[in-house]
């Protein structure tokens, strides 16, 4: 998926952008109406569905204690997505390099895209003690490593042939090839991947808390509001973790788009 | 532009020399191999205007790949300038356009004809001074800081061309340049680049499917035919004296009698059968 | 020749299965060569332990968590050997995803057809689909544990099977939704124009011309919907506590770590057989279909 931002110039941009922003955010705001009026007028107990207003109330009360639940979180998370994307880039040069590595490699990727990598939680709790974030940022890192070795490895073939040809005619080195033409296709794709892992990074970090570990996070405080019953303040977690998730995104977004702008528009997803 | 220790560029010779030349493809199981050239021989003088021009699969494209050092011949010989086409390529003797135009999207138009400059160390203000120049040759220089996509498909294929002349290269080898382009833009870049290479006197080894382009453009014309691809015949053409191309030419007498000989010339390469033949 | 030589390749996976086993028996040696090599109490920056301990306890041999597989479960007399327990909570798990990855199929497409039919409601819709994976609303599955048994629709009482499969369909929606409305929107402008000049309706031409156009782009979603069905089961099995799957049966062998050092990584094994599995399930779903995969796309 490519972002819901426009494409085009000049004045379509502004007489199509209106409506593209509009529809979305009215609609949001629609449901979220239809949401409290429902819970209020048709008595929903809360523990189905606490309303709107409940929950902003407790993300006001809680605030103190979410603020710090995102920080952790979203600490994790990044330290998670920063380290997966570094060895996910490395091994996807290798893999572009050698065939032989890309042979290993590939089945062992395409395994761990199918597999529920929050599930190593437990027994990475143990390896690194149950006191440390440690286990949580492994997690994130190989939730991150997968979509960022597929892209990246993608990008680094699709130079184009005649692009190729061209540097041949030059007499281009390895190292000047790698400079003016592969690193600039690969680079758009290497962001993308960045913007998917980013996503998968948030929640890796918030279920490994599930699973046990130190009680800091946004999904320790989730599971110990639900499991004493305080609904309203589960969900207030939850949008804690909506925060972090929407930040990162945008943050990843922002950084594709800047990197695509004067890049062929070959990446979609 | 010579390195020491290779064999230096012999101003004597011709710009290039293929002697019997075979490139076969592939033995693939089921097709067998394909003989994309079959004992071909041309030689290209110094400063001349030669275009190939023949049927689908008559090995036009891949002749040129094989000057360019892009692919190597099954057998035969091939010289530019007295060297081989390896030696040739790592000295930078011969600038080249493809029919995409080629550009990296993510450069500036400037910078895409500064590429070749760049990568042979070229230092900054020259090749700042260069690529003005040409972009000026190709009438380009309002649009120096835009970038490919901003560009029509005629102002890409100019910018490629003044990325060929980059280096001054005495030979110039162009694949079906204009061939994705209108017919107005078409002419119009023909006698922009017929004018740039009376400037520079370049050798011009030209991939065409059009009969018209290859006659304006051409001192002679290499018809080929398919399957195995070989030389048919060789139209001299030599309309006017080097520069004097205009487009009036395209009205001249002399002009649409080789039109007529080159398009006999295409026909009579299948006598027995005309299928297959492609021609406008 | 080059495509004959996929299918050939396509065929005789072996050789990728094979180099597959070959990493994964590098990675076992790293393993013990770290645990060999590593200090037994790790490696710390500034107190958080950024290398694991390489006690028995911490890293069991990889040879010790095979043997345990065909070890009995438990020291009762008749408990069943660790890996047929954890092969039923697998296939446990499997009902689950798969019911979830079906519920999400479901809603996915619909969402397509609905968001290529009217071009308001792909503007309104689409924005907010991609947004709700940003948005960790996973988070949500503890809130919907307490659905259990407590709910009531149509007079059948919600199980809590019903909440994990929910949660999965969640995770599985998406990826069919984008991948069948990009599909569903992917036949040119040509084959539409030709459509309307023949004078077909807007159902006729999904059906004859933009269904089978989507193929390319729904079956790897529906991969992708699969995997994500997998996490989903699981996570949710682990926030709504649902027993019996792998899941629970991950967080409960947890608890063994210490006395049973190799036992937690059964149904860690059991939970990647059936992302496996599962990823092979609906991969065999696309082998009927391969006139219509001309031009796949990668996911």
């Amino acid at each position: 998926m490519s972002a819901p931002t426009a494409g085009g110039r000049g004045t379509t941009v502004a007489r199509e952008a209106l409506p593209r922003v509009a529809a979305p955010v009215l609609l949001a705001g629609g449901l979220l109406v239809v949401w409290e009026v429902a819970v209020v007028t048709a008595q929903i107990p809360p523990f189905l569905l606490p309303s709107p207003r409940a929950i902003a109330g407790e993300v006001q009360a809680m605030w103190p204690t979410l603020s710090g639940a995102i920080v952790v979180t979203g600490t994790n998370a990044l330290v998670g997505l920063v380290i997966g994307a570094l060895v996910g880039v490395g091994a996807a040069i290798l893999a572009g390099m050698a065939r032989s590595v890309d042979r290993v490699l590939a089945p062992m990727v395409a395994g761990l895209a199918v597999v529920p990598i929050v599930a190593l939680a437990p027994v990475l709790y143990t390896m690194f003690g149950a006191a440390a974030e440690t286990a949580r940022w492994v997690v994130a890192a190989v939730a991150a490593f997968v979509p960022v070795f597929v892209t990246t490895l993608r990008g680094l073939r699709q130079t184009r042939p005649v692009h190729r040809d061209l540097l041949r005619v030059y007499a281009a080195t390895r190292r000047q090839v790698t400079r003016t033409l592969t690193i600039p296709t690969a680079l758009p794709f290497v962001f993308t991947g960045l913007r998917l892992a980013s996503s998968l990074a948030v929640i890796s970090a918030i279920v490994a808390e599930y699973f046990g570990g130190p009680r800091t996070g946004i999904g320790s405080f989730i599971t110990t509001a639900a499991a004493g019953s305080n609904y309203a303040r589960a969900w207030a977690f939850v949008v804690g973790g909506v925060v972090v998730g929407l930040v990162f995104y945008g943050v990843t977004l922002a950084l594709e788009h800047l990197v695509r702008r004067r890049t062929a528009p070959v990446v979609s997803r | 532009m010579t390195t020491p220790g290779e064999p230096p560029t012999d101003q004597r010779a011709a710009a290039v020399e293929v002697r019997s030349v075979s490139r076969v493809f592939g033995s693939g199981r089921q097709a067998g191999p394909v003989v994309a050239l079959d004992e071909v021989d041309l030689t290209v003088a110094a400063g001349e205007f030669v275009s190939l021009i023949g049927p689908s699969g008559c090995g036009k494209s891949t002749l040129l790949r094989l000057v360019a050092d892009l692919d190597t011949p099954t057998a035969g010989s091939i010289t530019v300038f007295g060297r081989s086409p390896e030696q040739a390529r790592l000295a930078h003797d011969y600038g080249i356009a493809f029919q995409q135009a080629g550009l990296l999207p993510w450069r500036t138009v400037r910078a895409n004809v500064e590429l070749p400059l760049g990568l042979h160390g070229t230092g900054r203000a020259e090749r700042r001074a260069r690529a003005e120049h040409l972009l000026e040759l190709v009438g380009l220089a309002d649009f120096a800081d835009h970038f490919p996509d901003q560009l029509s498909g005629g102002m890409q294929q100019r910018v490629a061309i003044a990325r060929a002349f980059a280096e001054e290269p005495s030979l110039l080898l162009m694949d079906e340049p204009f061939g994705a382009l209108d017919e107005m833009t078409r002419e119009r870049l023909q006698v922009e680049l017929t004018r740039i290479c009376a400037q520079t006197r370049a050798a011009v080894v030209f991939v065409t499917h059009s009969i018209p382009e290859a006659v304006f453009l051409s001192d002679r014309v290499v018809v080929m035919s398919a399957r195995p691809g070989r030389i048919q015949q060789v139209v001299d053409v030599r309309l006017g004296a080097g520069a004097a191309r205009e487009d009036t030419l395209r009205q001249d007498g002399a002009y649409f009698d080789a039109v007529t000989e080159v398009r006999a010339a295409l026909h009579g390469g299948e006598p027995a059968r005309v299928v297959g033949v492609e021609n406008r | 020749m080059t495509a004959t030589m996929i299918r050939w390749s396509r065929a005789l996976r072996l050789p990728d299965a094979a180099l597959g086993l070959l990493g994964l028996l590098g990675l076992a040696l790293l393993w013990e060569l770290y645990k060999a090599l590593g200090p037994a109490d790790g490696w710390s920056i500034g107190g958080t332990r950024v290398l694991p301990r390489t006690t028995d306890l911490a890293m069991p041999h990889t040879w010790d968590v095979l043997i345990r597989l065909g070890e009995p479960l438990t020291a009762a007399p008749g408990a069943p050997p660790l890996w047929v327990a954890v092969a039923q909570a697998s296939l446990f798990s499997l009902g689950i995803a798969l019911a979830g990855w079906a519920i999400g199929v479901v809603v996915g497409f619909a969402l397509a057809v609905l968001m290529a039919r009217v071009r308001v409601a792909e503007n309104a819709v689409l924005p907010l689909v991609v947004l709700s994976q940003t948005v960790p609303l996973i988070a949500l599955a503890p809130v919907v544990r307490s659905w259990g048994s407590r709910i009531q629709v149509a007079g059948v009482t919600w199980e809590a099977w019903m909440s994990v499969a929910v949660i999965a369909s969640y995770l599985a929606f998406f990826p069919v939704a984008v991948g069948a409305l990009r599909g569903l929107q992917s036949p040119e402008t040509l084959h539409t124009e030709l459509m309307r000049a023949y004078g077909t309706g807007w159902w006729t031409t999904l059906v004859r011309l933009r269904l089978p156009a989507s193929v390319p782009y729904v079956l790897p979603a529906l991969r992708l919907a699969a995997a994500n069905a997998v996490v989903g089961t699981v996570v949710a099995e682990v926030s709504t506590g649902l027993p019996g799957g792998v899941g629970r049966m991950i967080l409960e062998f947890a608890n063994f770590a210490s006395s049973d050092p190799a036992r937690p990584w059964a149904p860690l094994m059991g939970a990647v057989a059936l992302g496996l599995l599962v990823a092979g399930l609906v991969g065999a779903l696309g082998l009927p279909l391969a006139r219509y995969r001309r031009t796949e796309v990668p996911a």
